[in-house]
């Protein structure tokens, strides 16, 4: 027993760190002892259980955790999202097959899809000439002769609903880091869309002008332009208002501005390019679907890292919110959909929301969107706060991640980098739960987007991914 | 009529509240406060008292709820902008610094901070005292409510990085000097303490220095550590680290009885520390001395034995500090006018160990003292606060502080208990001790002087006397100043005395003279 370290604090100046009674700070400063209170809270909110996994973890000490999570942290920030091309989705999109219908979150049974869900699969099957209207199109879904499956199963994500069917163009996003690819679908606009549930002739024949000349021109401008770097465009986008969930207007404008110049040298008549770049001009969310494939080849290259808490997709299907742990492999962690708190459009309200939708937290994920709010000032009236909320809300979310990210910066926070890389380990011990920036989908099918706000997940699936870390990771109870 | 609130994510300390709690309930035409975090506890509590509801069942320990009960809408107004206002005065004075909210980010803050003190609920502690000896900083531990594996397991942690843990359940220590929870302000001096007894350790740094002398480090290890269980973990290494320490020329230990193999091994650490050790086991037989260990017989001795070896004052073995004539003076004069039916001792105690030592010197001596800390359980009272006979109470026990802080902060604990002893109307001897220093009570003996004015009223008005005898545990550089409280209870005919011990030892002369 060596009782130097004690010798060691006897002969020199007492340097305390005080978590409890204020008063003992008081004290020891009233005596000339250099003393720091600490602004300290129950751990885990005050559950035990959660406390006692949370020690199994720590008290593991073959367990590198920390390293894990820098070499996952690490490998998102270091991934290269590159826009290289246009396809469709049964050419490009891993086992994607005429039967398959690909939706957004975890997995979900035709039975226990949310309204929005089912008009979108509805619309989808419609948009592929497997049925001829919506009954029809109801039945064969129903059939049990249409495979359903999470997009984030197919290297893609899509926001809301989340349809993607196999003669839909995508967005081909390549990691050029890693080698990975992750799929998209162009963004179909605001108001009535296929990814709100809606499945109206108008729908559908949106959708059909998307495949037969939105696609294919900007295939073509984009071959021209050569492969665009999302992770500079997103960096830049961060720094003129946009946070790349809920606010595209900028993404969208830069967009516009790299095609423009190949769009007009194209052989295409006036009236298609003119078409072209009027659809992207009145559709803020234009960009939306670029941020989204562009976080998700990111944040895939960050999976399957034993040991790594972080949280590697987080995604809704209206009825369940669920996210997947990159130490915890394929399986995803469910808890209920939350209801959203937000803005309603004129003539709706909170008793015609569908729960919370969408694959689009993806970006929650890969360190913008709610987390880079303090960058979108401009969005925090969905929310009913002011920009000072925006720049707590993003604060807030460095107390869960990992890092400051290295490329996405706000400028309101003297260019800090974006909190990036959630921590499932942080997010227990601290009770804090990510902050998400979503739309709002009418509850019935065919109506569309309602409203838009701020989302908080249920704290289930972060409860049950701990349960399961610490099961794997933690020393045995 | 109720009202109930729920604010979702306001965190307070619970103390914090307790102390809230008292004043919101002070508020004219309100029957019932409650303001406290939805801990399961709390909750329980709410519904217990018939204050719950929907929010409440679903409020978390991160949650703050206010609870009111009261006649009028207007009282219960008022009682919630009450509450409202207490708590921001709070947030108020801690936006004026920076608070990092974790122990790691505290350590960024104060890269070279030595030492963690912990006061936060106990089921908790096990893990941030943990990070504390992770990052190589010495412990303290102020809560209770620890559990045993917990501390056995820091403390072998703690020993194994060398490294120093106080607690669980240690209320006072003084490192460099510096006052952790409970403390005096002690002279700086040769002898060094380790003391497995909060309130033995204030009684006896602050004999120390009104003997003319001081100390080096005082150490307490937690009233647990001297178990068989804990082995005497965190005593050993502070006998070591003392024995270690140049500053220090004489140790001393004090502890309540440990387990035999914790004796044998403090024993043996001591004598291997060469250095000269006086030691004093609060209410066990007195040891035999070997060459350099001696035994004293109270805390007051020890520090007097202490002090002598230090090179200072010569220990005087006498009981009384006053010469006999004088002490039989005082008796004389405290015992002539006793009424028929008082004829019982009851000492009201805010220290643990101060109960202990008055209840050691009297129990035989009385023929039988009953206590709510009585090692005898034939003399412990079945309801801490229904006294019987002679009776000694440590208002310090659970029951007296659930969901209160402890009767060194909240004096409303004592004063109640003291209308208590009046209504059985057999009391002769009111005996007290009031410990100054930092944590304590801004100012103990002034917020007991009215009721023990209107205590000696009433038996004067019942045609008897009351006695009473007191000590103070303090010194004159502490906030609350020992001079000026001893001189307040002197001023409502409280009779003074320089130690615990000697107020035990004049109120058992007093009582002698009862029958």
């Amino acid at each position: 027993m060596s009782v130097a370290k004690i010798n060691q604090l006897f002969s020199g100046d007492l340097k305390a760190i005080n978590l409890g009674l204020e008063e003992f700070t008081a004290s020891l400063q009233h005596e000339g002892a250099e003393a720091l209170q600490v602004d300290w809270k129950p751990p885990a909110g005050g559950d035990r259980h959660m406390v006692q996994l949370l020690e199994r973890v720590e008290s593991n000490s073959a367990l590198k955790r920390d390293q894990a999570n820098d070499q996952a942290v690490e490998r998102l920030m270091k991934s290269k999202p590159t826009l290289i091309d246009i396809g469709i989705a049964a050419d490009v999109v891993p086992g994607m097959h005429k039967k398959l219908v690909l939706h957004s979150g975890p997995p979900v049974t035709w039975d226990k899809m949310a309204g929005p869900v089912r008009g979108a699969v509805i619309g989808g099957l419609i948009y592929e000439g497997l049925a001829k209207g919506p009954t029809e199109a109801e039945e064969l879904a129903a059939s049990g002769d249409i495979e359903y499956a999470p997009c984030h199963h197919h290297d893609a994500v899509g926001p809301m609903a989340g349809i993607m069917t196999s003669s839909m163009p995508v967005w081909i996003m390549k990691n050029e880091t890693f080698g990975n690819t992750a799929y998209c679908t162009l963004n179909e606009g605001l108001g009535k869309v296929l990814r709100y549930g809606a499945n109206s002739n108008e729908v559908i024949k949106r959708l059909k002008w998307m495949g037969d000349v939105l696609s294919p021109v900007l295939k073509q401008a984009l071959e021209m332009h050569g492969p665009i770097d999302m992770k500079n465009l997103i960096a830049q986008v961060l720094q003129m208002g946009d946070e790349g969930h809920n606010r595209n207007r900028a993404g969208t404008s830069l967009f516009i501005r790299e095609m423009a110049p190949y769009l007009v040298m194209l052989d295409r008549s006036k009236q298609e390019l003119s078409e072209v770049l009027k659809f992207m001009h009145t559709n803020d969310h234009f960009f939306l679907n670029l941020t989204m494939p562009a976080c998700k080849a990111a944040v895939d290259a960050a999976r399957d890292i034993d040991g790594s808490s972080m949280i590697v997709a987080m995604a809704r299907n209206g009825t369940e919110f669920g996210i997947r742990v990159s130490g915890l492999g394929d399986q995803w962690f469910t808890g209920p959909a939350s209801r959203v708190d937000g803005l309603y459009l004129p003539g709706y309200s909170e008793q015609d929301a569908a729960r919370d939708v969408g694959d689009s937290v993806i970006t929650e994920t890969g360190g913008i969107g709610g987390f880079a709010m303090a960058a979108a000032p401009a969005i925090v009236k969905f929310v009913g706060g002011t920009p000072q909320d925006a720049l707590t809300f993003t604060r807030r979310m460095y107390d869960i991640t990992l890092r400051e990210n290295d490329t996405y910066q706000i400028p309101a926070l003297d260019f800090r980098g974006t909190p990036t890389g959630i921590d499932l380990f942080k997010i227990i011990e601290t009770g804090v739960l990510p902050a998400i920036n979503t739309g709002i989908a009418h509850k019935d099918p065919g109506v569309g987007m309602v409203g838009a706000g701020l989302v908080k997940p249920p704290l289930k699936c972060f409860h049950d991914a701990f349960e399961a870390y610490a099961e794997r990771y933690g020393t045995k109870p | 009529m109720k009202r109930i609130i729920v604010r979702k994510d306001a965190y307070y300390d619970s103390v914090f509240l307790m102390l809230i709690n008292q004043d919101v309930k002070k508020t004219d035409s309100i029957s019932e406060a409650v303001v406290a975090m939805g801990t399961d506890m709390n909750r329980d509590l709410l519904k217990g008292m018939n204050m719950s509801n929907a929010d409440v069942e679903s409020a978390t320990a991160n949650d703050l709820i206010v609870a009111l009960e009261g006649e009028t809408e207007d009282a219960l107004n008022q009682a919630e902008t009450a509450a409202y206002s207490l708590l921001k005065k709070k947030s108020r004075t801690s936006e004026q610094a920076f608070r990092p909210t974790s122990l790691a980010a505290a350590v960024e803050v104060l890269p070279q901070a030595n030492l963690v003190l912990l006061s936060i609920p106990g089921a908790f502690v096990a893990r941030e005292a943990r990070k504390a000896l992770e990052r190589g900083l010495h412990v303290m531990v102020f809560s209770d409510n620890v559990p045993l594996q917990d501390e056995i397991r820091l403390k072998q942690m703690a020993r194994d990085k060398g490294l120093l843990f106080m607690g669980p359940d240690c209320g006072t220590a003084i490192i460099n000097g510096k006052p952790l929870a409970f403390a005096n302000v002690i002279r700086r001096g040769p002898i060094g303490i380790v003391a497995a007894s909060g309130s033995g350790l204030q009684e006896l740094t602050c004999s120390i220095d009104k003997a003319g002398s001081g100390i080096t480090q005082a150490i307490g290890t937690g009233g647990r550590d001297v178990t068989q269980d804990v082995g005497g973990i965190s005593m050993l290494m502070g006998i070591e680290a003392l024995a270690a320490d140049g500053e220090t020329t004489v140790i001393s230990l004090i502890s309540k009885p440990p387990a035999e193999t914790v004796v044998d091994s403090a024993i043996e650490a001591l004598r291997k520390s060469a250095k000269p050790a006086v030691v004093h086991f609060i209410g066990a037989r007195r040891r035999q001395d070997e060459d350099k260990i001696r035994f004293a017989p109270s805390l007051e001795d020890c520090a007097s034995i202490a002090v002598e070896l230090a090179g200072g004052r010569k220990h005087n073995p006498t009981e009384f500090a006053l010469s006999d004539d004088e002490i039989a003076g005082i008796v004389a004069d405290q015992s002539a006018s006793f009424g028929k039916k008082q004829k019982y001792l009851r000492g009201l105690f805010c220290g643990g160990t101060l109960a202990e030592e008055a209840l050691f010197v009297m129990q035989e001596a009385l023929g039988g003292v009953y206590s709510n800390v009585h090692p005898d359980e034939g003399y412990r009272l079945a309801d801490p606060t229904v006294s019987r006979e002679h009776t000694i109470i440590d208002l310090g026990d659970d029951t007296f502080t659930v969901g209160r802080p402890h009767p060194m902060i909240d004096v409303s604990i004592r004063n109640e208990q003291l209308e208590k002893e009046l209504r059985g109307g057999d009391m002769a001897l009111l005996l007290l001790d009031f410990v100054l220093g930092y944590g304590a009570h801004r100012d103990p003996a002034g917020a007991m002087v009215d009721a023990i004015t209107a205590a000696r009223r009433a038996a004067a008005d019942d045609g008897g006397y009351l006695a009473v005898v007191a000590s103070v545990t303090g010194t004159d550089g502490d906030p609350q100043s020992l001079t000026a409280q001893r001189r307040t209870l002197q001023e409502v005919g409280c009779v003074v005395m320089p130690s615990n011990v000697q107020a035990a030892r004049l109120a058992l002369k007093i009582m002698q003279k009862v029958r």
